[in-house]
């Protein structure tokens, strides 16, 4: 071996992406891109053109006689359950037999021999209704007197009336905060090849294989052991593939079992966009009382949000925005209460965050309100309210926090930012500046890593080691660009001490793991890298015994080395070890399994540690606006963000600066726009806008805190990095409420709603002007 | 001379030729369907995100030259006579990253990489045309590729390091470059290319002439210049465009003439090949001129084209009405000229003759004491249409306004003149009132629409307040009024 020193791509180092290569040659294969078997089919979704109505009939006799067509299926063709709700509550049909809940709900599918053929026949149904009223936003639903679509949740510590009794301030107010698309680069897709019996293969993208293995099961009335899914790697999932692809899995898989052909399915971006449901929006009426220094002593929210026709994961997303009302401020009196209302909008979902944004952006808006009320620097309100100090450490949900950096962290990134002395600057500029206003703000985070549904939180893996020493690694976990695979890989080459090139990263498939959760929350390193540690470790205490029993030497005396191993006094390369253990009957493979430890939660009684730990991180960022047009322009943003020890900090970095980005687009230009028929009217990146590179700050500066640890025995101490920088986009928010602040002097907190557009920052400086 | 049946062009330094070629298939579906060159990617079909990014050489007046094209939006009979390179074609026969690959690894550009063939290939565009960019003409280059991973930053410093890895000389495009261009040489063969089925027929004149006759024979036909506008018809509306008549390869429309009282552009002049003389003719239009769309869609999209297709979010109508610019009709061989703004008469009608088309647009050159100005405003900065439109053009004599042309987009069913607001400046002295009057005026001009890009009331007061910064920019305001790129 020629590396006798270190092994290439071990834990806690930069290391490229593991299809980096493939990525820029386009070699890397997405589902689209997979050969297809002779006579492949295509099927296509016919949806409503209409919002909410009953359905008199359906007359798909065109359809059926368009060029190219080979059939159609509607719930009639479902041979198992009309059913793919992710949580179980049968609340969604794959298609409606008699309510049409959304404008563009799928309706029927097509299957045809070219995708164009069935895209044009989906177009011609003729489907006759009846309307119904609808409602489209949250206060709409609450008006009409709508039903929540799951139960709501409520948070209560301390004494709330007496709180707001006692308290010598008190403001209320509403926000409302827009959803998001998820708009990653690949849409929906799924391509299902029929097998023997009642087996079906299916290719797609998704982050829950086990969810679209189960759901394809169900809809076609066969066992879970029927049904394989398989996803080497998505273009993009930020929570968007974590239950919306079960719809094109399904009808996938239904096709090819009826016509016993494969069958791909891919919407094109419109449909993708009405069809598949986003980031929930928000309405949320605070109550906010302090004493004259600024400090909280008393919160009370309802958290109203538009959760669509049916319940999704509606629930624990409006829960978590509820467990991140606090973001990182103590509540002495608290009480929050989650509305997940029912609209005839299509069915919201998770997005990076999960609600929790939503939850933040709410105590950073009764920040400010306090500060503009208090006459201070919405910095000092932030550092006088945060976790710490005697009995001022307990959580809405009565979880301890203990691990809190925000001292530290914020306290250095105020200094590295030079954030006093430029805001000193800007508040002189803006006095001087009659058009552009400026504004900075510097806002913290601190995110919960793990599922509140507590079972969620367990991963499986599975090592090969073939008698050649290469290895061959599983996990439950998909790769969706966060780089997973690649950590995990670097995790099992230290353990093994071999170089990561020996290392085979496979598509994630339910004939491997069983059973896994969702790759979200985060939690993806977190759970599989220990799963996987599990498994190598396994391997490793085979191996151990075999060198002790063969070589006749302690446990003590067998070490593993950079790409060898030594027993006793003798040192070869790990293959030649590999290949003496197999030579002598050792088992070469193992399943890995993790639970995190230590979680629980009484969603009853609001009570609990839903969390393992938290991820904290900061964000200061720097505006201008116009106050003629409301065009603004972000000129700087600096960073400091915790991912404990990071297993991949050049990856780590990468997740900030995207979640950031994403994060400010979600504040700034991204706004899903439904017209009063209820048919989304922004839904391509034509009418639906996403930041661009010349969005991004004039200048960014992203720093690891690489001083953090993980007080919890996680993964090499490392903390998860997915959600938790997407809500360092709120100090962009933040910035340019202070800019349109600065118009009345500061005097008054501007309540800019979200996204703040052009439009929405102009109309705020009118009312500001007015003021 | 007979016509030709099938389109022939290069691909991957490769000639194909392809018969039957109906006027609607995409080159995106070509390259990835009956090619398998699924390296490129569709992750829109309709020209915004750039995840279909290809180059496509083509002899022109100044000899071959390439630019990145939306694949999804090109026709693919329109490639006849081109080299169309995709991201397949960049590593070595060895497996040799290209230096813009081996940036982006370095530089850690990808996360989950459907964005990056196609950010590879603006970049390698971007490499041959200025090996070494500044950060701002890379997010120039970049207008038209969206990532939804990276946050950006990634690229950008790949982008400008991709010169550490290589240089252009040393490309393969730069090396084959006369070998290519023989070979397209040799494909010319002058004829009309006529081809694909009755229903979807595609038809290439062979010269400016020849298109003018086309279109009299086929007077119902569509024009198709850089299929900006019909390329969406056909991918996101699914509508027939047979028979079309294709018109991107006709030099004779591309004409550029820099002459001394205005400046003429060919109707089929892409928003890129008169960039330069905007910007020398029209310096205020430099800046506006890069926020059109992104760079594939400048590469393809025309001028005339953005004017025939009537649209009243146009950005270059107002811009150029503002100037006093007019169009040549042609029709056969009689043409006719019109101001700009009489083309327009009300939504979705243009003043266009069956077998007529836009051949030229003239625009006066600013005279002794013109002030001018152009304005977009949109709800992202760049790539996106406008909800709000300006150009405004005043004359002043001493202090006196004694020429007003504004003309708005986005503010009513056509591109349209502010007629009330003109009045409001005219013979008034030059300051804050008479612009304040025209701002009041304004509502009397329009009612302008709510849609998701923008409300009534965000456009009418924008609208107002962009006179008011005419007026603090003309004037030498103390503090920026605007905020520049
Ligand atoms: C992603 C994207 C972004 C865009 N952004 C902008 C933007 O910021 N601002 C903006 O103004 N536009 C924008 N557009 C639209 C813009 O590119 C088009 O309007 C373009 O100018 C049309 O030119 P074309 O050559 O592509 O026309 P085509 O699509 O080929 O044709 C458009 C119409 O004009 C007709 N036509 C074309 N040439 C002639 C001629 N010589 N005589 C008669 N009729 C003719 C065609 O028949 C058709 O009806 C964008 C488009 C895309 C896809
Ligand atoms: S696929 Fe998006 S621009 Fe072509
Ligand atoms: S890397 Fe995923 S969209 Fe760019």
């Amino acid at each position: 071996m020629k590396d006798n020193v270190t092994i290439t791509g071990s834990a806690h180092t930069d290391r490229i992406h593991d299809s980096a290569i493939k990525h820029v040659t386009g070699a890397a294969d997405y589902t689209d891109d997979i050969a297809q078997p002779e006579g492949t089919l295509h099927a296509y979704l016919g949806v409503s053109t209409v919002t909410h109505t009953r359905i008199v009939s359906l007359d798909l006799s065109a359809v059926r006689a368009a060029p190219g067509v080979v059939g159609v299926m509607t719930a009639a063709d479902i041979p198992g359950h009309n059913d793919i709700s992710p949580t179980g509550q049968n609340d969604e049909p794959v298609f409606p037999t008699d309510l049409i809940q959304f404008h563009g709900q799928p309706l029927f599918a097509v299957v045809a021999e070219t995708r164009d053929a069935a895209r044009r026949a989906a177009e011609l149904a003729k489907v006759e209704t009846e309307a119904l009223p609808h409602a489209l936003d949250p206060v709409q639903a609450i008006e009409a007197g709508y039903p929540h679509v799951t139960a709501p949740l409520k948070l209560e510590r301390g004494d709330v009336e007496a709180g707001f009794a006692n308290a010598p301030n008190r403001i209320k107010g509403r926000m409302v905060i827009g959803g998001q698309d998820h708009m990653y680069l690949e849409g929906q897709i799924a391509f299902a090849i029929p097998g023997e019996d009642d087996e079906v293969v299916v290719h797609c993208s998704t982050q829950h294989p086990s969810e679209a293995q189960h759901m394809v099961a169900h809809v076609l009335g066969v066992p879970s052991n029927a049904v394989v899914v398989n996803v080497r790697r998505m273009g993009g999932g930020f929570g968007g593939k974590e239950s919306q692809m079960n719809i094109f899995a399904a009808v996938a898989a239904l096709a090819a079992k009826k016509w016993n052909r494969a069958v791909k399915i891919r919407p094109d971006r419109d449909q993708d966009m009405t069809a598949t449901g986003k980031r929930h929006d928000f309405v949320v009426d605070y109550d906010v009382a302090f004493d004259d220094e600024g400090r909280i002593e008393a919160v009370g929210g309802s958290f109203a949000a538009r959760c669509g026709y049916s319940s999704d994961l509606s629930g624990p997303v409006t829960d978590r925005a509820l467990f991140h009302a606090d973001n990182a401020y103590f509540y002495p009196h608290v009480r929050l209460e989650s509305r997940p209302m029912k609209t005839n909008t299509v069915s919201n979902t998770a997005f990076r965050g999960f609600g929790g944004p939503q939850g933040v952006i709410v105590a950073e808006r009764m920040i400010e309100e306090i500060a503009y009320a208090t006459g201070q620097d919405p910095l000092d309100v932030r550092k006088a309210n945060f976790y710490g100090g005697e009995g001022r450490d307990l959580t809405p949900y009565h979880q301890q926090v203990t691990d809190n950096i925000l001292d530290r962290l914020v306290g250095e990134l105020e200094q590295s930012a030079d954030y006093r002395a430029r805001r000193q600057a800007i508040i002189d500029f803006n006095a001087s500046s009659k058009v552009l206003k400026k504004g900075i703000a510097l806002t913290p985070v601190k995110f919960g890593i793990s599922f509140t549904a507590t079972w969620y939180n367990q991963a499986g893996a599975l090592i090969h080691v073939y008698n050649d020493g290469s290895i061959h690694l599983n996990h439950g976990g998909t790769e969706m660009g966060q780089g997973l695979n690649t950590k995990v890989a670097q995790v099992v080459a230290e353990a093994f001490q071999v170089n990561f090139e020996r290392i085979k990263i496979t598509k994630t498939t339910t004939e491997k793991v069983p059973n896994t959760s969702a790759t979200a929350a985060s939690s993806g390193s977190d759970l599989n890298g220990m799963a996987a540690l599990n498994a190598a470790e396994q391997i490793k205490a085979r191996l151990v015994d075999f060198a002790c029993e063969h070589w006749g030497v302690a446990a003590e005396e067998v070490a593993f080395l950079p790409n060898r191993v030594r027993i006793g006094e003798e040192t070869l390369s790990f293959d030649a070890f590999i290949k003496a253990a197999y030579m002598a009957r050792v088992q070469l493979s193992a399943a890995g399994f993790y639970k995190t430890p230590d979680i629980h939660w009484d969603r009853d009684k609001g009570q609990g540690r839903p969390f393992y730990y938290y991820a904290y991180g900061a964000a200061c960022s720097e505006v201008t606006i116009d106050t003629l047009t409301g065009e603004y322009r972000v000129e700087r943003t600096d960073i400091l963000h915790d991912v404990g020890r990071s297993l991949n900090p050049v990856l780590d970095r990468g997740q900030v600066e995207g979640a950031f980005i994403q994060g400010m687009g979600w504040l700034t230009t991204e706004e899903l726009w439904w017209d009063t028929e209820g048919r989304l009217r922004t839904h391509a990146p034509s009418t639906y806008k996403i930041p661009l590179a010349s969005d991004r700050p004039r200048v960014f500066n992203v720093d690891l805190a690489d001083w953090s640890e993980n007080r919890e025995l996680t993964i090499k101490r490392s903390k998860a990095v997915g959600e938790p920088p997407f809500m360092l986009g709120i100090s962009v928010f933040e910035a340019l409420s202070m800019a349109v602040a600065s118009v009345a002097d500061y005097r008054e907190c501007p309540r800019l709603d979200a996204p703040a557009t052009p439009e929405r920052v102009l109309m705020a400086v009118q009312r500001m002007k007015g003021a | 001379m007979q016509h030709r049946r099938e389109i022939r062009f290069l691909l991957n330094g490769r000639e194909v030729s392809v018969a039957d070629v109906g006027a609607s298939q995409t080159l995106l579906d070509f390259l990835r369907l009956d090619r398998r060159l699924t390296g490129t990617k569709e992750g829109c079909a309709e020209g915004d995100c750039g995840a279909c990014t290809v180059l496509v050489g083509r002899l022109g007046a100044e000899g071959l030259s390439y630019q990145p094209v939306n694949a999804c939006i090109r026709f693919l009979a329109s490639c006849d006579g081109c080299h169309v390179v995709t991201v397949e074609h960049l590593s070595g026969p060895d497996g040799r990253l290209h230096p813009v690959q081996q940036a982006m690894v370095e530089h850690h550009g990808s996360q989950c990489g459907f964005c990056t063939p196609g950010f590879v290939m603006s970049l390698y565009a971007l490499w041959m045309a200025v090996p070494k960019p500044s950060e701002k003409q890379v997010e120039t280059a970049l207008q038209g590729n969206l990532c939804r991973c990276t946050g950006y930053a990634p690229i950008i410093r790949a982008a400008v390091a991709v010169s550490q890895y290589g240089s252009p000389a040393a490309d393969y495009l730069t090396t084959e470059r006369e070998a290519i261009t023989a070979q397209l040489r040799a494909m010319q063969d002058g004829a009309r290319v006529v081809t694909g089925p009755e229903d979807n027929r595609a038809i290439l004149p062979a010269s400016v002439d020849d298109f003018a006759a086309a279109l009299l024979e086929y007077p119902q036909a569509t024009i198709v210049a850089g299929a900006t506008d019909v390329g969406l018809w056909v991918t996101k509306f699914l509508k027939p465009i047979g028979p079309a008549i294709f018109i991107g390869h006709l030099d004779g429309l591309k004409e550029i003439e820099e002459g001394s009282d205005a400046l003429t552009i060919g109707a089929g002049a892409s928003y890129t090949d008169c960039e330069a003389a905007i910007g020398r003719h029209f310096p205020h239009l430099g800046p506006y001129w890069d926020r059109i769309a992104g760079w594939q869609v400048r590469n393809m999209g025309t001028v005339g084209g953005n004017i025939a297709n009537g649209s009243p979010i146009g950005d270059t109508p107002p811009v150029l009405i503002s100037l006093g610019a007019e169009v040549v009709l042609r029709k056969g061989d009689a043409r006719r000229t019109l101001p700009l703004e009489a083309f327009f008469i009300d939504y979705g009608k243009q003043d266009r003759a069956a077998g007529e088309f836009v051949e030229s647009i003239r625009v006066p050159l600013s005279a002794q004491g013109q002030r001018d100005a152009a304005y977009k405003i949109s709800k992202r900065r760049d790539e996106d249409i406008s909800s709000v439109a300006v150009g405004i053009s005043v004359t002043l004599t001493g202090e006196t306004i004694t020429a007003a042309r504004i003309a708005f987009g986005g503010m009513a069913a056509t591109p349209k003149r502010a007629g009330e607001a003109e009045a409001a400046l005219l013979g008034k002295t030059w300051g804050k009132a008479a612009f304040g009057a025209a701002a009041e005026a304004l509502p009397r001009d329009f009612k302008p629409l709510s849609d998701w890009r923008a409300s009534s009331d965000y456009r009418m007061l924008s609208a107002q307040n962009l006179l008011r910064r005419f007026y603090l920019e003309q004037d030498g305001a103390a503090s920026p009024v605007q905020l520049t790129a």
